[in-house]
């Protein structure tokens, strides 16, 4: 019988049903800071973890990006202290592998997965972060959980689940110029809603998609959830394999012909059908920017804030006064007229080495107006940019170049935006106070966030003649 | 877990569409332990103006709706991050039963795993209740699991739609993890023959 690729993987791991609900087999989880939740109900429950060595957990959320060299020793506030301190006794307890301050992989959970090897084809991957489906990208199930379901995967290695329906996204051709994964995911979400794929396993498909690296379908699966899917995937294909060999959980030799047989078959058959198709035209798409407080509130590099009262929906109306209120913007204002305080290159969404060989391109030899952070993904990535001399670029421009980790995404390591301050910013979220309370976040591309730091507001790269030549 | 049968209780309208996890309960606050009570931080920013004062146009700060149980929201309740500090707020706060046209998946599975009732209702359903609530007196509703009923204070009964493990788990009040290691044997059999088959994902 024919079945799509989120299907197969689906009854590869049923153990056993009951009602509407499957019993799934995990294979690996992912644990970050936030996770002290799940290990104090797994010690107040008298628990043990199942399987330690099918469990990783990483420093991400909290490490400080500046002062690493200090260790534990540079976080000065005794609560976020207490975070990094508790992750590493909690891990240490139970016999899981850290990802800490000082590991040659250290880096943000998203990032690190699919760099060590941790995320292969055919996988399920739950994580304690809704960010987790990111790991699709490679053609694994993967997804967010939330603490009481960690401390189930470590007890029992499985999760209850209804099983979700399946929604295909096709993307087709050829992307304009400086039009990057992240432009198409955001004029995704803005199509479809924030809660558009709701109750949804996505694929995306499509020769826009195709033609993506695996870094940058890393962007467009990371942001499913902002679209309300859980998980997002992509076939894994030549390009995938290419990515992952060499890593250091991936097999090699003769098992890596074995897993080769079995990540072959990881694609939707040709008579297979989804319960949902919606098809994005990516030629129509340009730059895009959101302009509100939830990520479909995106609109055109050269469009200009919709006006709240040419809605008609009175709910969504007052949504859009409340956004415009607290982003203290005006109706009609044209997008390239926004003056900017600050901006941020970072997050699970956009912290790779292409991305910030993109913001490196557009910064080269140019100076920031704008106080400017980068915030590599991962240990492994801030050395390959090193080896680059992307470093040298950003610092020549005056831009910090800082130590691996969520920061300004989720503000709550120490860096965050003030009230008031508007920054440009390649994360995922634009979310009432996400960036730091009263800050004001616009979603981007690396290359619009690079240009905005260079010009001090938002700019049409797409006309930019270099922009021919970026690899996006 | 404590069960979750029948519940009377106020229900308070929250006319707002994709409410994120970050405005049920700030980042910030995830640090904190549990010990320390979490409905202090049950949407500290977005019912406050500004610092520090309290916004009286924000249902659950007005006094008909102090003692709310219930909630009946917009679409898209609990989208955004997985943070179970969310749910642990609203049931520090007292709730115990949502409604809403769709949920945030992760938060609704949070929900589920700390005995709170996450059910579905369509747009003008929700749009009808909350109506209700904001013009009645009596704000008071009854929710029923076992007929799946929720009545609304005007006499009204509205059916709802469960899933069955959902229920089960609710009305027995059940640690997931012990119903899980039930199939202990079925798991270890299901992982042996795994491990067998895909011998490069466990070595």
């Amino acid at each position: 019988m024919s079945a799509t690729l989120f299907e197969k993987i689906w009854t590869n791991h049923v153990v056993t049903d009951r009602d509407d609900e499957s019993l799934i087999y995990v294979d690996r989880v992912l644990l970050q800071e936030n996770s002290f939740h799940a290990f104090d109900k797994i010690r107040r429950e008298q628990r043990s973890v199942r399987n330690p060595a099918q469990a990783f957990a990483f420093s991400d959320h909290y490490v400080p990006t500046r002062n690493r060299e200090l260790g534990l020793g540079g976080i000065t506030d005794p609560e976020i202290r207490n975070m990094v301190e508790l992750i590493a006794s909690d891990t240490d307890a139970y016999g899981i592998e850290l990802f800490g301050i000082g590991h040659d992989y250290q880096g943000i959970l998203h990032v690190v997965g699919p760099e060590y090897g941790i995320t292969q084809p055919g996988l399920v991957i739950a994580g304690a972060d809704s960010h987790t489906s990111t790991h699709g990208a490679l053609g694994a199930y993967a997804f967010g959980i939330g603490s009481s379901e960690v401390a189930h995967v470590l007890a029992t290695q499985t999760l209850w689940r209804s099983k979700p329906r399946t929604l295909q996204i096709t993307v087709t051709g050829e992307r304009q110029p400086g039009v990057s994964s992240k432009d198409l995911i955001l004029y995704l979400i803005r199509t479809i809603g924030s809660g558009g794929a709701v109750g949804y396993a996505v694929e995306y498909t499509g020769d826009t998609i195709e033609q993506l690296s695996i870094e940058a379908r890393m962007t467009v699966c990371n942001m499913s959830i902002e679209a309300g899917a859980r998980a997002g995937l992509i076939a894994p294909d030549e390009k995938t394999f290419d990515y992952m060999r060499g890593k250091p959980l991936i097999p090699t030799g003769s098992a890596w012909d074995q897993a080769m047989q079995h990540w072959q078959t990881l694609k939707t058959d040709d008579q297979a059908t989804f319960d949902r198709d919606v098809r994005i035209d990516a030629t129509a798409i340009v730059p895009q920017v959101t302009w509100g407080t939830n990520p479909e509130m995106v609109v055109d590099v050269t469009g200009t804030i919709p006006d709240p009262a040419k809605e008609n929906d009175l709910e969504r109306r007052a949504r859009m006064e409340r956004a415009l209120e607290y982003m203290g913007l005006q109706p009609d204002q044209s997008i390239q007229s926004i003056p900017l305080d600050r901006v941020f290159i970072g997050s699970c969404t956009n912290s790779r080495l292409e991305d910030l060989r993109i913001a490196a391109r557009v910064m080269d030899g140019q100076t920031c107006r704008l106080p400017t952070m980068i915030v590599p993904g991962s240990e492994q990535v801030k050395r390959a940019a090193e080896a680059e001399g992307l470093h040298q670029i950003f610092e020549n421009a005056g831009a910090e170049w800082l130590a691996p980790g969520c920061s300004m995404c989720v503000a709550i390591n120490g860096d965050k935006l003030g009230p008031g301050e508007r920054a440009a910013s390649t994360s995922n979220r634009n979310f009432e106070g996400r960036q730091g309370q009263g800050g004001r976040t616009h979603l981007v591309s690396p290359a619009m966030a690079a240009a905005a730091a260079i010009t001090g507001q938002f700019d049409n790269i797409s006309n930019y003649s270099e922009a021919r030549s970026w690899n996006l | 877990m404590e069960p979750l049968v029948t519940l009377k209780a106020t229900a308070a309208p929250l006319r707002l569409a994709n409410v994120n996890t970050d405005q049920l309960f700030p980042a910030r606050f995830i640090k904190k332990p549990r010990a320390v009570g979490y409905a202090q931080y049950l949407f500290h920013d977005i019912r406050r103006n500004g610092a520090s004062e309290l916004d009286q146009n924000f249902s659950l700060n007005q006094a008909r709706f102090s003692d709310a149980k219930v909630i009946v929201a917009g679409a898209n309740f609990g989208s955004g991050s997985s943070r179970e500090g969310a749910v642990y707020a609203l049931y520090d706060a007292g709730f115990r039963a949502l409604f809403a046209p769709s949920f945030g998946e992760i938060f609704a599975s949070n929900c589920l795993k700390n005995g709170i009732l996450t059910a579905k209702l369509d747009q003008p359903t929700i749009d009808a209740i909350q109506s209700l609530l904001l013009s009645s007196d009596d704000t008071s509703v009854i929710v029923d699991i076992n007929s799946e009923m929720l009545t609304l204070p005007s006499g009204e009964s509205i059916s709802l739609t469960l899933d069955p493990f959902q229920k089960h788990c609710l009305i027995n009040g059940l640690n997931e993890i012990d119903l899980s290691l039930e199939f202990h044997d079925a798991i270890s059999a299901f992982e042996a023959t795994y491990r067998q088959q895909y011998p490069w994902i466990s070595s």
